[in-house]
This record gives structure tokens, C-alpha cells and sequence, in this order.
């Protein structure tokens, strides 16, 4: 599904990713773990095309990306959320969603049919928004949400691109528990369609949704395995797990 | 709907009005106003719907302005030929500035297509064949035919009013359709529109070109107006006017650029023609400092009603339904 190979990006004197060879298989949640500062999100960046890759490269579905545009990756099937909430503010939930199913349903060079008229964008707009528990909030300007639901918008637009694999940067980042448990089993749910790679700080969620994880630590990819695997793995628990899984 | 049925009366029936009451000057002073409500309005579209701070948008008008010029002054006088060749120069323009301005982000972006319009300002200064610093009188205006003689303020007052008819509902439109929706996604959030699959540097540039246009536009309308054109047209201070008319106005909303432009123009015609006697006993001279007085209506709008005049009359229709 996805295959990185040697990645590389340097800023400045920094190597924030340093030769990462990773792949992602169909179907597939892979985690990525790593202390902060690892290089998690400039990954995500790279692969997502927000940021431009100095070597290595990127190919998904056996098609090199590399220097594709990110909106171009966006368009083949390869969507992500942010780990900093990052919507429409000043649309409405609905409105926030239906603009990511127009802008995978042909060109928006249109000018004069009110976009009101094109119920399908509102249709489909309006499933994902029950899919991700916004069902009651449609009309609410996404600015006024709670956290916890404008984190839930966040991952509905990366969703509503119809996506084959997404990459979803810490989705429970400032979470409460309950909210927390509930975008666990939204990823279960969507794992049946949609490959996924999970950045992620709650070892609770990685554990119980992961396939395979993989552990970046200084831009480089330290170990990748199942999770079992991981968990016991020596230099993975000396480097970040610490004493959290080994009690 | 009240309300524009109101509007529309009010600018059809002003010219009768005015000859009526004897005061047949107001009518040309108007078609200027509208003139300027058009320049404001495309610069609303860059400005306001699509949230690019535009610093050169008197480049475009002044592309208008001196295409439809040099043709009046090499004999080409069919405003059918003259307007559509005007607006297609300004569009051309806006494509070349936008393609390479659009790159920049925020400061940098205001910086250059300041840079581009002084670039523009000066070359038309440059340019002696056409009157250089001194500018270009018209031998008359752009003809219509039709039986329209544009040479009448009356007529010319109609076909501004048209024009800027035309303008507002082609902006409605194209602000409810997808386009729209795109463009306001960008000013929302241009990271998220990028990341949910949209090409937003095209959009951005359609969206400069197509204003371009409609500033071009204006600038042919504002030269056959005064029958007189000149680099001033171009200067950095007149992209600065417009840009007071729109947050004035109201920006981002329809009827930002002709609010503003009405109450800026008006105002600053009511300061320097009719002497209030107490202000002046207050501060002498003060009406040769007519920029004084619109500054300060400009702070208590930015102060109390940031969505600017526009924005002001729809929260009280919403708050008295």
C-alpha cells in the first residue's frame, strides 16, 4: 500500500528523518511510535506531501509520489488528519465536510449553480458525520465545538477524501478517556475499508489497535514488528516504552 | 429582498430625482461612485471572499484605464471593442502578477504585488507616447451605439448602473457556487483545503485573475467618465482607497465594496464642500485636511464594527427581524 524507502529530510543542521525505510500494508493499522521529537509528525508531512522530501522515496500503491503535490496524493487516495486540530473554522460541521467530498467529485470551476443544489455532497457529508458521532452537530459552526468533537471533524475530513490509506496524527491528543475510547472504535470501524497509519502517544490505543508498530526514535526507524513483538523488544523499552508496558 | 428593491429604486429614479431638484451634477459624481464600487467590489472578491491582502490592486484598474485610453486616442472608439480588450489586459496582467506573487504568503505577499503595481505605475509614467506623468485627455468616450449616447450623464449614469448590476449578481453567484465554497475554504484554512484535495494555488490565481478583470473593467469606465487619464491611476495610494472602501464596506460581504466606496467618496466630498460652521470655528482650515475626518470614521469602524458597515446593517436586521 505504502512503501517508504531511505526517506530523508534535513532542516537545517537538524536530520529529522534520517533514511526511513517503512511499509505499510492493504488493510493494515500501522502504528508509528517514538519520544517526542522523533520525527513522528515530520513523517507525516512527508508522506502526505506538506513537506518536500530531500532523498528516499515514497511510493503508494506501487506508484512513486514522491514529488506529487499533496493535493494530487489527496486526490489518489492518500488523506491524513493533523495532530494541531486543523478545519474550517468558520464553516459549519456539515459545510466542512461536504467541501472535502467536493473536492474529490470534479473540478469546482463552477460558478453559478449554487452548491446548496448538489445534494450528494450534503448526503455523503452527512454519513461521515454520523460515522465520526457528529450526527447532532451538523449545523454547528465548527469553531464552537468542543475539543473533543472538532477532533472528531478533523479526522471526518480526512475521511470524507474517501481515502484508501490515512494517516491520522495523534487523533486522541488532549482527549478524555471516554473520548478517547470512542475514536478507538470509530478506527476499528473504518479499519474494514481504509488502511491506516496511526501516530499515537496512548500505548492503551496503539496496543489494541495495531497490527504492526513501528518505533522512530532520532528520525530513524528503531524496530518494526507485531506488537507483541515490540513490547518485548529490549532497545524498544530502553528507548521510549520505559516501564509503562513492562509492568 | 425589502432592502434591495429599496436600492434599486433609489439608483434608478436618482438621476430623474436630480434633474428634478436641479442639482444635475450629482448624477456623473454618482456614476463615479458606482465606477469606484466596481473597482472595490473586485478587490472585495481578492480581498474579502478569497482572503489575500492585495496590496496592487490599482494596477489592474490603471490596465483598464490606459488600454481603453490608447484606443480612444488612436480612433478606436466602440465601447464593445474598448471594454472587453480593457478587462482581457487587466485579466492578463492579474495572470502574470498572480502566477508569481501567489507563491508568497502573507507580508511577503502584500510586499509584492505593491512592488508590481509601482512597477506598473512607473512604466505607464514612462510612457511619452501616451502623455507620460501628464496623463492623456480623451477625445471622447467609448461609444456604445444603440442609440446610447454615452456623452449623456444620464445614459452613462445607466450604463455604470448596469454594469455594476451585473458585477454584484455575478459575484453572488459565483460566492454560493463551488467556487465559492473553495475560495472561502482558503481564506478559512489553506493548509486544510490543500490537505483535503484541493489545488489551492489555482484557485487563488483564478480567483486574482477574475478580480483583475472586473478592476479592468472599471479602469476603462473610470477613463471614459473623465474623458482624462493619468499615471495616478496607478499609484500605490489608490490601491490603499480601495482597500479602505472594502473594510469599510464591510469585507467579505456583497455589498462591501459599494457601501465603502459611496461613504468614502461621500464623505470626503461632504468634508470638502460643505463647511460646518462649528467644526471650523473648532479647526480652521479643516476642510483641506479631508482625510483627517475619513480616518477617523475609518477607526470607529475598524474599533466598533470590524465586519465593517455592511456587516453592521445585517446584525441589526438579524437582531430585528
Amino acid at each position: 500500500m505504502l512503501l517508504l524507502s531511505a526517506v530523508a529530510k534535513r532542516f537545517g543542521g537538524v536530520l529529522a528523518t534520517d533514511g526511513v525505510s517503512l511499509e505499510v500494508a492493504a488493510g493494515e493499522v500501522h502504528a508509528l511510535i517514538g519520544p517526542n521529537g522523533a520525527g513522528k509528525t515530520t513523517l507525516v508531512n512527508l508522506i502526505s506531501g506538506g513537506l518536500a522530501v530531500d532523498q528516499g522515496d515514497i511510493l503508494f500503491e506501487g506508484r512513486k509520489v514522491t514529488h506529487l503535490s499533496q493535493h494530487a496524493r489527496v486526490l489518489s487516495g492518500l488523506a491524513r488528519s493533523y495532530q494541531i486540530t486543523s478545519i474550517f473554522r468558520s464553516f459549519s460541521v456539515l459545510e466542512n465536510l461536504a467541501l472535502a467530498v467536493q473536492a474529490r467529485s470534479g473540478t469546482s470551476f463552477s460558478f453559478w449553480r449554487p452548491v446548496e443544489r448538489e445534494r450528494f455532497l450534503f448526503e455523503e457529508a452527512s454519513s461521515i458525520a454520523a460515522e465520526v458521532g457528529l450526527e447532532e452537530k451538523e449545523e454547528s459552526l465548527a469553531a464552537t465545538l468542543a475539543h473533543g468533537e472538532q477532533r472528531a471533524l478533523e479526522v471526518g475530513l480526512a475521511l470524507a477524501t474517501a481515502p484508501r490509506l490515512v494517516l491520522l496524527d495523534e487523533p486522541m491528543a488532549g482527549m478524555g478517556p471516554e473520548e478517547s475510547q470512542r475514536m478507538v472504535r470509530l478506527i476499528e470501524r473504518i479499519r474494514a475499508r481504509v488502511s491506516v497509519l496511526l501516530v499515537e502517544h496512548d500505548m492503551d490505543a496503539v496496543f489494541r489497535l495495531a497490527d504492526r508498530i513501528s518505533v522512530l526514535v532520532n528520525g530513524r526507524i528503531l524496530a518494526t514488528g507485531k506488537p507483541e513483538e515490540i513490547r518485548a523488544n529490549a532497545e524498544v523499552r530502553r528507548a521510549y516504552l520505559g516501564d509503562e508496558v513492562a509492568a | 429582498m425589502k432592502r434591495l428593491l429599496f436600492a434599486a429604486t433609489l439608483f434608478l429614479a436618482f438621476p430623474w430625482a436630480m434633474d428634478a431638484l436641479g442639482h444635475g451634477f450629482y448624477v456623473s459624481f454618482a456614476s463615479r461612485l458606482m465606477i469606484y464600487a466596481i473597482a472595490a467590489t473586485s478587490l472585495n472578491l481578492v480581498l474579502g471572499y478569497g482572503g489575500m491582502v492585495s496590496f496592487g490592486h490599482a494596477a489592474f484598474v490603471g490596465t483598464g484605464a490606459y488600454v481603453a485610453s490608447i484606443l480612444l486616442v488612436e480612433e478606436l472608439t466602440s465601447a464593445w471593442l474598448g471594454w472587453p480588450l480593457a478587462i482581457a489586459a487587466a485579466a492578463l496582467a492579474a495572470w502574470v502578477i498572480g502566477a508569481l506573487s501567489l507563491r508568497t504568503r502573507g507580508v511577503y505577499f502584500i510586499m509584492i504585488t505593491l512592488a508590481f503595481a509601482q512597477m506598473a505605475y512607473y512604466l505607464v509614467n514612462s510612457m511619452k507616447a501616451y502623455g507620460g506623468d501628464e496623463g492623456l485627455t480623451l477625445p471622447r468616450r467609448a461609444q456604445l451605439g444603440l442609440g446610447l449616447d454615452t456623452a449623456n450623464e444620464t445614459v452613462f449614469y445607466y450604463v455604470v448602473l448596469a454594469l455594476l448590476a451585473l458585477v454584484l449578481y455575478l459575484l453572488h453567484r459565483l460566492s454560493r457556487a463551488r467556487f465559492g465554497r473553495v475560495i472561502g475554504a482558503i481564506r478559512d484554512n489553506e493548509t486544510r483545503a490543500e490537505a483535503v484535495g484541493i489545488p489551492v494555488f489555482r484557485y487563488k490565481l483564478a480567483c486574482f485573475v477574475i478580480a483583475g478583470a472586473a478592476a479592468g473593467l472599471a479602469g476603462a469606465l473610470l477613463a471614459s467618465h473623465g474623458r482624462y487619464v493619468n499615471p495616478g491611476v496607478l499609484h500605490w495610494t489608490q490601491s490603499g482607497t480601495l482597500m479602505v472602501m472594502v473594510i469599510l464596506g464591510g469585507v467579505g460581504r456583497l455589498w462591501g465594496g459599494v457601501i465603502g466606496a459611496f461613504v468614502l467618496l461621500g464623505l470626503e466630498h461632504l468634508i470638502a464642500d460643505y463647511p460646518v460652521a462649528w467644526i471650523a470655528a473648532l479647526l480652521p482650515n479643516y476642510q483641506q485636511h479631508s482625510a483627517l475626518g475619513v480616518g477617523i470614521v475609518l477607526l470607529a469602524i475598524v474599533l466598533f464594527a470590524p465586519q465593517g458597515i455592511a456587516g453592521l446593517l445585517a446584525r441589526n436586521r438579524n437582531a430585528a427581524p
